[in-house]
């Protein structure tokens, strides 16, 4: 883990001395309704980020337009608010030209779903050295209580008064479908597990999904209820460990299985024993098995929730493959003086000269 | 036998074929033969926007006209002296345009009945007298071409398709063009298809043998190079020519050039070209659409560099919400419209000037934004610089007009010296600015430009977005005052560009004109053109010529006040003419036409004498 942190931080310089949460709080009073879930988020990361033990200055975070967004003005490193959706295409000229700095985009369901879309498959397509957190509370909050895309069939909202007539997006299966290199999913309130998967977030370099569930509690109350009552919670969630078989359920009585026809299947372990569960696998190189573990979940009642990683592999990124290319014309062109290069270059080959 | 030389002073040519014709690459070679022989030229290529549009059709007709002088010329040249037309339907769509007496060389092998009859003629044109008021040079083009290459180990299709390099071997024999140029670069384009390469050569030399020993072209003609200024030219285009101008900002700022971008006709051959030249750094990035092109600029010159984007009038409107975004961060970014004719998908390969209020008011809220427009395709390179200039200085987005005619039509260009060119270093900030603490948005109380201090640079982190900001501290304010300051400031930052631009100049060599002809962006050349004309014929007109569009330059109303009347001619239908009205209370009479094509001067001419003889 630490090698891994230091190997995706290679480029980033250290910081002279340990920071704090403190360094990384801004004197800008946050504007959350009170009981958001946005607030564990921000401050998991604000505690979390000294442990990086990199630069305040070489951080950077990006927002598009939502009630997330306002995240970057609560924390004391660079940062920009930019515009509905956008954030990971700002993001991506950011990270494509400095591969110095640690990018992160935080980002809504709205936002990088629905009007960012395009911008965010990209983005994981391209495999952009940044690390997205998707804030998903499955409703809009900022425009006051839409349905958004990753709420469920038949909602009841503001814009869908008889309930709303789409099929939501599983951001976790979309960023899969799209291979992107790094696919984890945790919660708001579960402050340990939200800053391990920031913690190996933070390690990977390369484009980073971390769909974070997320309460609002003003349009949305309690959506993701069933994975956090202590209760109940366990019956719901499918904890995803690296190297581990997939089990769960109170006394973990149930497992994952592949089924004759290639499907997942959920199965007594008692059973089939813990021989037949299937192995948590984070480093396949073929997301197939990620995408299948994404497909478990009901998305109404959220019965068989994975959460965790889901996908981790490295790839070489963006600004890897450009920082490469450009290096190789540099060694081909040879030293020469570089004005007198453009020169020569603009001449081109058929000149005239008149005297 | 001694054939007779005649010396003209210039020469308008087009030629006119199929789009799979090679009429493009032909009118290139001709132009770069042209060009190191020492001429002063102009080009307009004119092509379908299909990549192969139905064979033998009109609207599959692929044109490039070039007009080269032994002087200064600044148009392609309105009506060509000689058509090459490859095929009926060439010879059909462009007819119209030839003065009588023109030469015509047409390849006979193409008139065939079936040929003759897709493009609606009933008659064959070649012998129904209809033809009569032209010098006609029938010539089985194709026949011969084949007849030329019967030695090669080719295909009887491959040896047609030289053709082309047929005719303009004899067209170089016909005006003293060398050769060799073309042989050269044949070689490096066929180096790994050498039968082909030596068809095409082979061609090449028997159109201009052809010419040499032909009694049906008794005459050639020679045009006398060019007294341009001393200097080493070169012939360019405006793409290139815009290309090479973001380069040589890139190199005098000490920044990294970053190009967000994505693929739109007449624009894309910025893309190609950056993409090439890694080496220096450049970072070219083939975004998934206009609006993250854009982005990834603007995330770039937050990071730094010098961001660019390039576009065509389509892809500006998907881009208007980050350019407000811009406009409210206040950070450097140039946006380059290569304009098109429009509405909508419009005119892909055709010019229009129709961009410019879309570019002047295109965005929501007060979102005010530096304007250049280059007036040739040479000067492109020089309004790119321009434009880098400002938006470096003024840490603001600029927007730069350029159009399909500029992008794709070429004329010589003396090689500027790089050293020459504004010292464009830009001072980071590296300190706090206010009492310790760093405020992103305490101007520089000349240029009104906020602090640009790049992540990296410690102390000086800080957050900024597109919500209104305090005035100093740059922190989220919903302050009503505070908005209207800000709204205000960020205009008057803009306005005080004015104060580092040229005043604008007037051509009025007797002094005594009353009428002022006005115009932006790439009708300089036939406004130019039309008011010389006007002059010759005894004609008191004078021409002002905007490259800064906003903000105008400071002395232009005080200008447009001296003529009684002020005309101006566009390729929109009143756009500057508009902002000319609004902005000095001029009484601007438009010219304006939407033909997708340059003005040709004589209409200009016309113009003027229209509104003088309003008097
Ligand atoms: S509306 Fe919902 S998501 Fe937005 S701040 Fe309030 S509680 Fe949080």
């Amino acid at each position: 883990m630490t090698d891994l942190l230091a190997e995706a931080l290679a480029q980033v310089p250290k910081a002279d001395q340990p920071l704090s949460k403190k360094d990384f709080t801004s004197d800008q009073e946050v504007r959350w309704c009170p009981g958001c879930g946005d607030y564990a988020i921000l401050a998991a990361v604000q505690s979390f980020l000294p442990e990086l033990g990199v630069r305040r200055e070489n951080i950077v975070f990006v927002s598009g337009i939502g009630c997330s967004s306002r995240f970057p003005y609560y924390l004391d490193t660079y940062g920009m608010h930019s515009i509905h959706g956008r954030a990971p295409a700002i993001a991506s000229g950011i990270a494509a030209s400095r591969p110095d700095l640690m990018v992160w985009v935080v980002t809504g369901d709205g936002d990088a779903l629905s009007i960012g879309g395009n911008h965010l498959i990209h983005t994981l397509r391209r495999n952009m050295n940044l690390t997205i957190l998707l804030f998903n509370n499955r409703i809009y909050g900022l425009t006051k209580g839409q349905y958004s895309p990753t709420s469920e069939h038949g909602k009841i909202t503001k814009s869908s008064p008889m309930g709303s007539l789409e099929n939501p997006f599983n951001p976790v299966s979309l960023a899969l479908g799209v291979e992107a290199t790094f696919v984890a999913r945790t919660i708001d309130s579960d402050r340990k597990h939200l800053t391990d998967v920031l913690r190996q977030a933070a390690a990977h370099r390369g484009a980073a999904l971390v769909e974070i569930f997320q309460n609002c509690p003003i349009f949305n109350d309690d959506a993701f209820e069933v994975l956090k009552d202590s209760g109940i919670k366990d019956d719901y969630l499918i904890r995803l460990e690296h190297g581990q078989p997939i089990r769960f359920g109170r006394d973990a009585s149930k497992g994952v299985v592949r089924a004759p026809d290639a499907t997942l299947k959920v199965v007594d372990v008692g059973e089939v024993g813990t021989e037949a569960l299937l192995v948590h696998d984070a480093h396949a190189e073929n997301p197939e098995l990620a995408f299948a573990l994404s497909r478990l979940t009901d998305p109404t009642t959220l019965d068989r929730t994975p959460i965790g990683v889901f996908r981790s592999v490295r790839r070489p990124t963006y600004d890897e493959l450009m920082a490469e290319q450009l290096e190789r014309a540099r060694r081909v062109a040879g030293t020469g003086d570089p004005a007198e290069a453009l020169t020569e270059l603009i001449a081109g080959r058929d000149t005239w000269t008149i005297t | 036998m001694a054939k007779q030389v005649v010396q003209v002073d210039r020469v308008i040519i087009r030629f006119a074929g199929d789009s799979g014709d090679g009429m493009q690459l032909t009118g290139d070679r001709f132009t770069s033969e042209t060009a190191s022989f020492g001429n002063d030229l102009s080009t307009l290529p004119d092509f379908p926007a299909e990549i192969r549009a139905p064979a033998g059709t009109l609207p599959g007709v692929s044109a490039f006209q070039l007009h080269f002088a032994d002087h200064d010329i600044m148009t392609p040249g309105d009506a060509p002296n000689v058509l090459v037309a490859m095929n009926p339907a060439a010879l059909k769509a462009n007819l119209g345009d030839l003065p009588r007496g023109a030469d015509v060389i047409v390849n006979t092998d193409e008139f065939t009945p079936r040929a003759l009859a897709k493009v609606g003629y009933d008659a064959n044109p070649l012998e129904d007298g209809s033809l009569d008021s032209y010098r006609v040079h029938p010539l089985a083009l194709t026949s011969l071409t084949v007849e030329a290459l019967r030695q090669f180990d080719i295909t009887k299709k491959e040896a047609e398709r030289a053709k082309n390099m047929y005719a303009l071997g004899l067209l170089c024999w016909l005006y003293h063009r060398p050769i060799e140029g073309t042989e050269r670069f044949l070689r490096q384009k066929f180096s790994s298809r050498p039968a082909i390469l030596d068809a095409n050569l082979a061609a090449l030399k028997a159109g201009w043998n052809y010419g040499e020993t032909t009694e049906d072209f008794s005459i050639s003609y020679e045009v006398r190079p060019a007294a341009l200024p001393a200097g080493t030219y070169r012939n360019i285009s405006g793409n290139l020519a815009l290309s090479f101008g973001l380069m040589a900002a890139a190199q005098r700022s000490g920044l990294p050039l970053f190009l967000g971008s994505y693929p739109i006709t007449p624009a894309s051959d910025i893309l190609h070209e950056l993409s090439k030249h890694k080496r220096f750094g450049v970072r070219t990035y083939q975004a998934e659409d206009e609006i993250a092109g854009i982005g990834a600029a603007l995330g770039a010159a937050f990071a730094g560099s010098l961001g660019v984007t390039t576009t065509s009038g389509p892809g500006l409107a998907l881009k208007s919400e980050t350019i407000g975004l811009a406009v409210s961060l206040e950070l450097p970014l140039v946006i380059v419209d290569v304009q098109r004719g429009g509405p909508s998908t419009g005119l892909p390969t055709k010019t229009e000037q129709a961009d410019l209020l879309q570019a002047m008011f295109g965005r929501n809220g007060e979102a005010p934004v530096p304007i250049v427009a280059p007036c040739s395709p040479a000067d492109c390179f020089d309004a790119a610089v321009e434009a880098c200039r400002i938006a470096l200085t003024y840490r603001t987005p600029v927007l730069l007009l350029s159009d399909g005619y500029l992008a794709n039509g070429s004329e010589p260009w003396r090689i500027p010296d790089l050293t020459a060119l504004p010292d464009l270093r830009v001072e980071f900030a590296t300190e706090p600015n206010h009492d310790g603490a760093f405020w992103p948005f305490l101007r520089d109380p000349q240029t009104l430009a906020r602090p640009w201090a790049v992540p990296g640079t410690p102390g000086l982190e800080h957050r900024i977005g597109g919500i209104e900001k305090s005035d100093g501290p740059g922190n989220i304010s919903y302050d009503p005052d505070n908005h209207e300051r800000m709204v205000r400031l960020r205009q008057a930052k803009v306005d005080g560009v004015a104060a580092s631009i040229p005043p604008l100049e007037v051509d009025d060599p007797t002094d005594r004109a009353r009428l002022l002809v006005l115009g932006w962006g790439s009708t300089y050349g036939p406004i130019a053109a039309a008011c010389e004309t006007a002059r010759a014929e005894g004609i008191d007109v004078a021409q002002a010529h905007l490259r800064h569009l906003n903000p105008f330059p400071a002395n232009t109303a005080e200008v447009l006040r001296r003529y009684d009347r002020v005309l101006v001619p566009e390729m929109n239908l009143g756009q500057l003419a508009l902002l000319v009205r609004g902005r000095f209370l001029v009484d601007a009479i438009g010219y304006n036409r939407v033909r997708g094509l340059p003005f040709k001067a004589a209409e200009l001419v016309a113009a003027i004498k229209d509104v003088i003889a309003r008097d």
